[in-house]
């Protein structure tokens, strides 16, 4: 196996886990500030896509489409906070659990009923189609380094926006006092219906970023939504820095488990049976990581102990 | 002397920062009722949760009868003889009064693993139950549903599903809170029998209740015992009024 | 206001009758149907136990109704084909005998079930939701790529398996063998919700704190529950597959986890026919909103948001006005 291929996966699990990142940031935020857990943030992720994919078909513009992802994916975000969600932050977990895998159906046969089964397509757009070469000679795809950077900007703009404005520090003292900034003067409402209409903008954004490299159709968010979870769970519920991290270890252990274990396993077993082994085994992978942090720290990496 | 029932050595606690629990070294013997007093947030609870588990100690330990109890679980130290009312009630609020003591006794038993026989017709371990809640005044309200008791009425459940354990020292944290003039009065008297069955760790700031019952008083502020004796000596205690009862001198 | 033993007295009969009647008639897919439900209420009803009394958000307990499919479709595809499993020095021959296949199936998710218990109840909360989730997707994904028995395809067996006695083919003979297992699993419940266990089970759910200052262990309660729990939720699935002849891995899915406890919050959790009036309800849903919209879900959606919304005591808390236990 050479340098070259190893990088190359390296980096596709670091563009993995930065989109899964994407998800995974609005599910902690909600998670953090709310309590709540969004069993449909997987629809919002589906929903931004379709919504590039419609705008790219009709106006050819790569850009419109991201725009129209986001601010879809937005304002279908703040009408189901509005709608059903706020309902929900007092209730139980298994009430959100429910109510948010209602959300899930109903996302998903809505999208079917207007869109039919057949998956849309969004293309690259010319300027970042093609490969780019890298120093050391590794050609790697541009449109794929462009997720890699537009992941990383938006985490940074996760923390200035956290660390730095008014509404930052809003959000943080909701996560710690909710009748503290009720007392003072901040419409907390409001601020739930802005956090969580900014969760599902990330979450449709990633939607369409993905969708231009995969098949945009019914059903695309829920193992994107699955992984997510995996990944704020790894990294503690609430905290963005976790779900960073907890999002490129799920990421390179997705990718890289599929390359190496039966390689790995290679120098066990005889081929077929490492093969057949290793690549079930890299299925697991992930779960099996996210089971071990959780027995290890049962409130995640950078969870608050109970 | 006898030997004390419950005893904590030296036990400390902080919180972050906050000494929430400083050296603190107290005993319990046999027949008496030692008051824990205090003002709000002076570590009462949290001294409460290190004796009967739940809480770590930083150091120190805590003893029940000959054992050392502090590496005990809570559930072990329940088994082995503690019996604790919580400030703010921990009761089954969707179950009736008698489960709610039920479960009380089958504690003690310490044998849950009885699956097939409906527990409503165990009648030994129905029995016991309903002698608690008789002691405590409910036998009336056995069957209805814990939420709809009253303030008062939980208080005294409190006090009922203790009383299944039989326990070797009860440890009670402000039984009487929220009780009202005459359900004080009645709670004192009761205490007062109880404490020949088993001796009573009181935290309480309900005054004249301590002052009426308790046979020591140990001060406790910012985690620290500064005073300790008799009801009098308390009383008379000029540290305890300048740093309890906040007056200046 | 009806109370609960005339409702679960009633629902039962119900259930009994549909089919009998369907069998005056000659409608035999009813039977199929209503046999669909019973097998689905069954392994509700063992999620119920961890869910409803224990207060255990299990969702992965698809992994036990996929232990007792692969179960039943790993001993009857040996049998049919007439090839022992090789378990290093052991030799274990496949087996169309429906008692075999059961206890085989409740005993490795009863296995199962103790194992995944042990680790997950060391967290609670979002998090025991959570890893629940992924013990189900390992088994998931574990079965798609395990090829020896079909992988992603599944495995079909030709031919039901038999029960002493009974003619497993005609169907309302199934259906009755699957329902006495319904009011088997029904009967137990019962039992143990109202022994001392049950007891002291459902104050641990409520006040955990409770129980240990009385000198219980709640951990080791919830894992009994669950292993319970999940034995009979690993029955269900032994049945559902010989009601299909066909195992595959969506019986592992998060979305059959996410369905049980679908039917359970549709009947009344934590209440004896909650799961049964709501797999019976989500059948006759399937089935005939299915028939006149390819769209059915966005309703089943709609009921459920109502539902948790609005009537939090399911059916059952409608029927008899009685809010039933908070999970
Ligand atoms: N888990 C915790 N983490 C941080 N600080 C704590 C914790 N528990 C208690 N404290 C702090 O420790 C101090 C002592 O609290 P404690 O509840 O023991 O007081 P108390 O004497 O029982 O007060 P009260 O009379 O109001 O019941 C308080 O300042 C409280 O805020
Ligand atoms: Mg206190």
């Amino acid at each position: 196996m050479s340098a070259i291929l190893v990088i190359e996966q390296i980096l596709n699990g670091l563009q993995f886990g930065i989109m899964l990142f994407l998800m995974a940031a609005g599910l902690t935020l909600i998670f953090g500030v709310m309590g709540l857990i969004n069993l449909a943030h997987g629809s919002l992720y589906m929903v931004g896509a379709f919504a590039a994919a419609s705008v790219a078909g009709a106006t050819g513009s790569f850009l419109l489409a991201l725009v129209a992802a986001f601010t879809v994916a937005a304002f279908a975000g703040a009408i189901v906070e509005i709608v059903v969600i706020r309902r929900l932050y007092r209730a139980a977990h298994l009430d959100q659990v429910l109510a948010t895998f209602a959300l899930i159906l109903i996302f998903s046969e809505g999208t079917r009923w207007v869109f039919g089964s057949f998956p849309l397509f969004l293309d690259v757009p010319s300027y970042l189609s093609g490969p780019v070469t890298l120093p050391g000679g590794i050609e790697y795809p541009l449109y794929r380094l462009t997720l890699i950077g537009v992941g990383l900007l938006v985490a940074l703009g996760l923390w200035w926006l956290t660390a730095r404005t008014r509404i930052g520090i809003q959000i943080r003292a909701g996560e710690n006092d909710r009748e503290m900034i009720a007392a003072l003067g901040v419409d907390i409402s409001k601020l739930y219906t802005l956090v969580f209409a900014l969760g599902a903008a990330l979450a449709g954004l990633a939607g369409a970023l993905v969708g231009a490299i995969q098949s945009v159709q019914v059903g695309m968010g829920e193992p994107v939504l699955i992984l997510a979870f995996v990944v704020i769970v790894i990294g503690g519920i609430g905290s963005i820095k976790g779900a960073l991290i907890g999002a490129i270890l799920v990421g390179l252990t997705d990718t890289l488990g599929g390359i190496f274990l039966p390689e790995f396993l290679k120098l066990f077993m005889e081929s077929g049976a490492a093969t057949q082994t290793g690549s079930a085994l890299a299925s697991m992978a992930v779960y099996i990581l996210m089971s071990v942090v959780l027995i290890w720290r049962p409130t995640g990496l950078f969870g608050a102990r109970p | 002397m006898s030997e004390p029932v419950l005893a904590t050595r030296n036990l400390c606690k902080t919180f972050n920062a906050l000494v929430a629990t400083d050296d603190v070294s107290i005993d319990l013997k046999p027949g008496e009722i030692h008051a824990i007093i205090g003002p709000n947030g002076a570590g009462k609870s949290t001294l409460i949760g290190q004796i009967c588990g739940g809480i770590k100690p930083d150091a120190g330990s805590v003893h029940l009868g000959d054992s050392d109890v502090t590496n005990f679980s809570t559930a072990e130290r329940a088994q082995a003889g503690l019996g604790r009312t919580f400030q703010i009630s921990a009761l089954a609020m969707e179950d009736t009064v008698l489960e709610n003591v039920l479960l009380g006794v089958v504690g003690r038993s310490a044998k849950p693993w009885r699956f097939w026989s409906p527990a409503l017709k165990a009648r030994d371990l129905i029995e016991s139950s309903m002698a608690a809640l008789e002691r405590v005044g409910l036998a009336e309200v056995c069957d209805q549903v814990t939420a709809n008791l009253s303030h008062g009425q939980r208080r005294q459940l409190e006090v009922a599903v203790a009383l299944a354990l039989t326990p070797k020292a009860f440890v009670m944290d402000e039984p009487m809170a929220g009780l009202g003039a005459e359900g004080s009065h009645s709670m004192t008297d009761f205490l007062s029998e109880l404490r020949h069955e088993a001796p009573i760790l009181l935290v309480e700031h309900d005054m004249d209740a301590v002052f009426a019952l308790a046979d020591r008083i140990s001060v406790l502020v910012y985690g620290r015992i500064i005073a300790s004796g008799s009801v009098d000596e308390i009383k008379a205690s000029k540290k305890v009024r300048e740093a309890y009862l906040g007056e200046e001198t | 206001m009806i109370r609960e033993g005339y409702i679960n007295a009633i629902v039962l009969f119900g259930f009994l009758l549909i089919p009998i009647c369907a069998l005056i008639i000659e409608e035999p897919y009813t039977i199929t149907l209503a046999t669909r439900a019973a097998v689905l209420a069954l392994a509700a009803v063992g999620l119920n136990i961890a869910l409803g009394i224990g207060g255990l958000v299990s969702l992965g307990h698809a992994v036990f109704f996929g232990l007792g499919g692969y179960a039943m479709g790993i001993l009857a595809f040996h049998a049919q084909n007439y090839i022992p499993v090789e378990l290093g020095p052991l030799t274990i021959n496949g087996t169309k005998s429906m008692p075999i296949i059961w206890l085989t199936a409740v005993l490795v998710s009863a296995f199962a079930a103790l194992i995944i218990g042990l680790l997950s109840l060391r967290t609670t909360g979002v998090y025991f939701i959570m890893i629940t989730l992924a013990f189900g997707q390992m088994f998931f994904f574990f079965s798609i790529s395990w090829s020896a028995y079909g992988g992603e395809d599944g495995l079909s067996i030709y031919v039901r398996n038999v029960f002493p006695g009974v003619n497993t083919l005609v169907p309302i003979q199934f259906f009755g063998l699957c329902f006495t297992a319904l009011c088997v699993a029904l009967f137990v419940q019962s039992r143990l919700r109202a022994s001392i266990f049950g007891l002291v089970l459902n104050s641990a759910r409520q006040t955990p704190v409770r129980a240990e200052t009385v000198g219980l262990n709640p951990m080791r309660l919830k894992l009994l529950a669950f292993v319970i729990s999940g034995a009979i939720t690993g029955l269900a699935g032994a049945l559902f597959a010989d009601l299909n002849r066909f195992v595959s891995p969506t019986m592992f899915s998060w979305q059959l986890s996410g369905e049980l406890i679908v039917l359970i919050i549709i009947g009344g959790v934590g209440r004896l026919a909650g799961p049964v009036i709501g797999s019976a309800l989500f059948v006759t849903l399937e089935h005939f909103l299915g028939e006149f919209t390819d769209f059915w879900h966005i309703w089943l959606g709609l009921i459920l948001l109502l539902i948790v919304l609005f009537a939090r005591g399911g059916i059952i808390g409608i029927l008899t006005g009685k809010d039933g236990p908070h999970v």
